[in-house]
C-alpha cells in the first residue's frame, strides 16, 4: 500500500500526451492507379513504390499544463508528427496516448465555406472544431467582437478581405476550449496589431495551465513560450529537454548547415578561392581569456585570426551583432572606424575591442566578415556563427540596449 | 488512440447536412423546387409515354401515384449513393486538417438526401390527396420500410465512398449500375407484366421489395409484393440483405478510414 502512495507523489503531474516508439512511413507508389481498370490490368505487375520514412522512433511525454515545442528545419517531420497526434494520420509503428480533449489548430478556418455568411461559418466551423452548438451561441458575441467584425456578421465570407477571414478564423479557434491544444505557429499571421493579439492568447494559454503542443518556426517563440521542446531532423529526435537547450541546439544546427552551404558555394563559386580567409574567431574578455558569457557593460574582445595566401590590398574586417531573433543591432567595420589596412599577407589577427557593451540580458549572435575595400562582395563570412550571452547585474531594462538613465521626479 | 468521446459529433452531423442542403439550392432561383422538378419531370414523361401510349399501367388502380412513389423512392437511393460516394473526396481538405470520425461525412450526405426525400414524399402525399387515394390501415408500416431503405442506402453509400477514394472510376461503374437498376426494379411497369419466374428473381432485390411494399402499404393492394410470391426461405433475402450490406459497408469503411487523409 505504502509503495503505491509513494509512486503517486513522484509522478503527480499527469501525463497528457505520450508518444511511444512512433514511426511513420509513407508509401509513394511509382504509378498511382486511380482506376479499377488500371488496378485490374496491373494486378500482376509488381507494384513498385518508394518508401519515405517521415518519422522514426519518436518518444516523448508531455505533462499536463506544459507548453511543448516541436522545432526543426522544413521537412523534418514536424507537421507529420502533429497530424498523427491530432489523429489525422495513423502511425505505421508505435502509438500515441492522449488524455483529454484535443483542439487542433493546424490551419485556420477549416471547413469555412465562402458561400456562407460569417455567422453561418462560425457555427459550421465551431461544429468542426468540436465546440457544442450551445457554447458557440454563448460565445458568439465575443467571437465576433474579438475579430472586429460586428458590422459584417451576415455578409458572405467570400466578400471578406483575407485579413478579415483570418481574424474570424482565429477568433473562433481560440474559443475551442479544450484541455490540449495543438498549434502550428504559422497561425499567428496578419498585421502587427493582430499578431500582438495572437501572442497575448499564447500567453493566456500558458497562464491558464493548458497543455499546448506548438510547432514553431522561430527560435524566439520556443525560448519565449515553451517549457520543453524537441528538435527533429529528418524524422528523428535530435534533442529533447528544456526549451532553451533545444533552441541552442537548433541554432547550432542552423549555423553548421549555413556554414556548410556557404563553404559549398564558395568552393564551387569563386574561381580564386578565398584570398583572405577567416581562420578562427575567438571571443575573449579584457584579460584575453576565452569566454562566452559577459555582463552588461563589460569589455568584449573579438579576435579574428586570418590567413591570406597571397598579398591582398586593403581588406575590410567587419563584425555584425544580432539579437537571438536575428535583429541586426550593430555592424562596425574597420573602414567606418577609419582603419586602413594597406596589405595583408600570410597569417595574422585583428582584435575588435568593444568597451562598455550596453546590452540587456540575452543571447546575441555574431557574424564576422572580410570585405574588399569597396565593400561589394564578402571575401569570407562566418554568418551568425558565434554567440555570446550577456547577463546584466541588477534589474533588466526592456529592449536590447541598456541605457544609462536617471529618472528625475519633479513634484 | 485513446480519445474522450465527443458528443458534439452529433452537432457536427447536423451542421454538415444543413449546410449541404442550404448550399445545394442557394443561388438558384427556385431553390428546393428544382430538386422536385427532376422526379416530377420524369414522372410526367413516363406517365404520358407509358400509360397513355403503351397502356402499361393498365391493371393498377391509381397508377400515376403508384408511379410517382416509385420514382421518388428510387431517386432517393440514386441521389444518396451518388452524393455519398464523393463525400470523402469532396471534403478532402477538411479530412487533412481536423480529426473527426470520417463516417460523419457520409452520414451527413445521407441525411441531406433524406431531407430531400421527406420533402418529395410530402408532394407525393399531396398528390395522393388530390387523386383521392386512401391509404389502407397499415400505412404506418411505411415508416419501417423507410428505415429499411435508409439502412440499405447507407450500407451501399459507405462501401462506395471508401472505394471512390482509391478508385475514381467507380463513379462511372455505379452510374451504369443505376441505369440497369432502373429497369430491374419495377418502377415504371407493374410486376405482373413479367413472367412469374423473373418476377421472383427481381423481388430478391431489396430495393424492389421496398418499393413494392411501400406501394402496397400506401396505395393499393394490387401491388405485387415479396411476401406473396416468394417461397419460404427466399422471402427473407430482400428483408435481411440491407442489414447484411450495411454491415459489410460499415466494416469496409472503417477499415479504410485510417488511410483517407493520406490517399485523398
Amino acid at each position: 500500500m505504502k509503495k503505491e502512495k509513494d509512486n503517486k507523489t513522484i509522478d503527480s503531474r499527469e501525463v497528457a500526451i505520450k508518444v511511444e516508439n512512433l514511426s511513420k512511413t509513407f508509401r509513394v507508389p511509382h504509378e498511382k492507379h486511380t482506376s479499377l481498370k488500371a488496378a485490374a490490368l496491373n494486378t500482376f505487375h509488381k507494384k513498385s513504390y518508394t518508401e519515405f520514412q517521415a518519422l522514426k522512433d519518436i518518444n516523448f511525454k508531455v505533462n499536463k499544463g506544459e507548453f511543448f515545442g516541436i522545432i526543426g528545419k522544413n521537412g523534418c517531420g514536424k507537421s507529420t508528427l502533429l497530424k498523427i497526434i491530432a489523429g489525422i494520420y495513423v502511425p505505421t509503428e508505435g502509438k500515441v496516448v492522449i488524455k483529454g480533449k484535443i483542439s487542433p489548430f493546424l490551419e485556420l478556418g477549416v471547413g469555412f465555406n465562402p458561400e456562407l455568411t460569417a455567422r453561418e461559418n462560425v457555427f459550421l466551423g465551431g461544429a468542426i472544431l468540436g465546440i457544442s452548438r450551445k457554447k458557440v451561441e454563448e460565445k458568439f458575441e465575443d467571437i465576433i467582437k474579438f475579430a472586429e467584425l460586428e458590422a459584417f456578421v451576415d455578409m458572405k465570407f467570400k466578400n471578406f478581405s483575407s485579413g478579415m477571414q483570418v481574424r474570424l478564423a482565429f477568433s473562433l479557434a481560440i474559443n475551442a476550449h479544450a484541455e490540449i491544444l495543438l498549434m502550428d505557429e504559422v497561425l499567428a499571421v496578419g498585421d502587427a496589431n493582430f499578431q500582438a493579439k495572437c501572442l497575448r492568447e499564447f500567453n493566456r494559454y500558458k497562464q491558464e495551465g493548458k497543455t499546448v503542443i506548438l510547432v514553431a518556426h522561430d527560435i524566439g517563440t520556443i525560448r519565449q513560450y515553451c517549457d520543453k521542446a524537441v528538435l527533429l531532423r529528418d524524422g528523428k529526435m535530435i534533442k529533447i529537454g528544456q526549451a532553451s537547450e533545444v533552441a541552442n541546439e537548433y541554432d547550432k544546427e542552423n549555423r553548421e548547415d549555413e556554414e556548410e552551404r556557404i563553404n559549398r558555394e564558395k568552393s564551387g563559386g569563386l574561381n580564386l578561392g578565398k584570398q583572405v580567409e577567416i581562420k578562427k574567431v575567438s571571443i575573449l574578455d579584457v584579460k584575453l581569456k576565452d569566454r562566452s558569457r559577459f555582463s552588461s557593460y563589460e569589455t568584449i574582445v573579438l579576435r579574428i585570426e586570418y590567413s591570406a595566401k597571397k598579398e591582398y590590398k586593403k581588406p575590410v574586417f567587419g563584425v555584425g551583432i544580432y539579437s537571438s531573433e536575428g535583429v541586426y543591432i550593430a555592424g562596425p567595420n574597420t573602414k567606418t572606424s577609419g582603419i586602413i589596412l594597406n596589405k595583408v599577407k600570410g597569417k595574422g589577427f585583428i582584435d575588435l575591442v568593444l568597451k562598455n557593451v550596453p546590452f540587456n540580458s540575452g543571447d546575441y549572435l555574431i557574424s564576422v566578415v572580410i570585405f574588399d575595400w569597396e565593400i561589394k562582395t564578402p571575401i569570407d563570412i562566418k554568418d551568425k556563427a558565434f554567440r555570446i550571452n550577456i547577463m546584466s547585474s541588477g534589474l533588466n531594462q526592456n529592449g536590447i540596449v541598456r541605457l544609462e538613465c536617471l529618472w528625475e521626479v519633479k513634484k | 488512440m485513446e480519445k474522450i468521446k465527443n458528443y458534439s459529433y452529433i452537432g457536427l452531423i447536423k451542421e454538415l447536412s444543413l449546410t449541404d442542403f442550404k448550399l445545394k439550392y442557394q443561388g438558384s432561383f427556385f431553390g428546393y423546387l428544382w430538386s422536385l422538378t427532376k422526379p416530377l419531370m420524369l414522372f410526367s414523361v413516363l406517365y404520358f409515354v407509358f400509360t397513355r401510349f403503351f397502356k402499361l399501367g393498365g391493371s393498377i388502380p391509381n397508377y400515376p401515384v403508384y408511379l410517382l412513389l416509385g420514382i421518388v423512392l428510387f431517386n432517393y437511393f440514386i441521389e444518396s449513393t451518388m452524393a455519398s460516394m464523393g463525400s470523402i473526396v469532396g471534403k478532402g481538405d477538411l479530412i487533412r486538417k481536423v480529426y473527426f470520425p470520417r463516417i460523419i461525412l457520409t452520414i451527413s450526405t445521407s441525411i441531406t438526401a433524406l431531407i430531400t426525400l421527406f420533402l418529395n414524399l410530402i408532394v407525393v402525399f399531396i398528390f395522393m390527396i388530390f387523386s383521392k387515394v386512401m391509404p389502407p390501415v397499415d400505412a404506418p408500416l411505411f415508416l419501417l420500410l423507410l428505415v429499411e431503405l435508409f439502412i440499405l442506402t447507407s450500407g451501399v453509400s459507405l462501401f462506395l465512398a471508401s472505394l471512390f477514394v482509391r478508385f475514381r472510376d467507380i463513379a462511372h461503374i455505379w452510374e451504369v449500375c443505376n441505369q440497369v437498376l432502373f429497369y430491374a426494379v419495377p418502377i415504371i411497369y407493374p410486376l405482373s407484366f413479367v413472367p412469374q419466374k423473373i418476377g421472383k428473381i427481381l423481388l430478391l432485390n431489396p430495393l424492389a421489395q421496398i418499393i413494392q411494399d411501400s406501394r402496397y402499404v400506401l396505395i393499393t393492394d394490387k401491388s405485387t409484393i415479396a411476401s406473396t410470391i416468394l417461397p419460404f426461405p427466399y422471402i427473407f433475402i430482400p428483408y435481411l440483405l440491407p442489414f447484411f450490406i450495411f454491415a459489410i459497408g460499415y466494416w469496409f469503411f472503417q477499415k479504410s478510414a485510417a488511410k483517407f487523409a493520406e490517399e485523398v
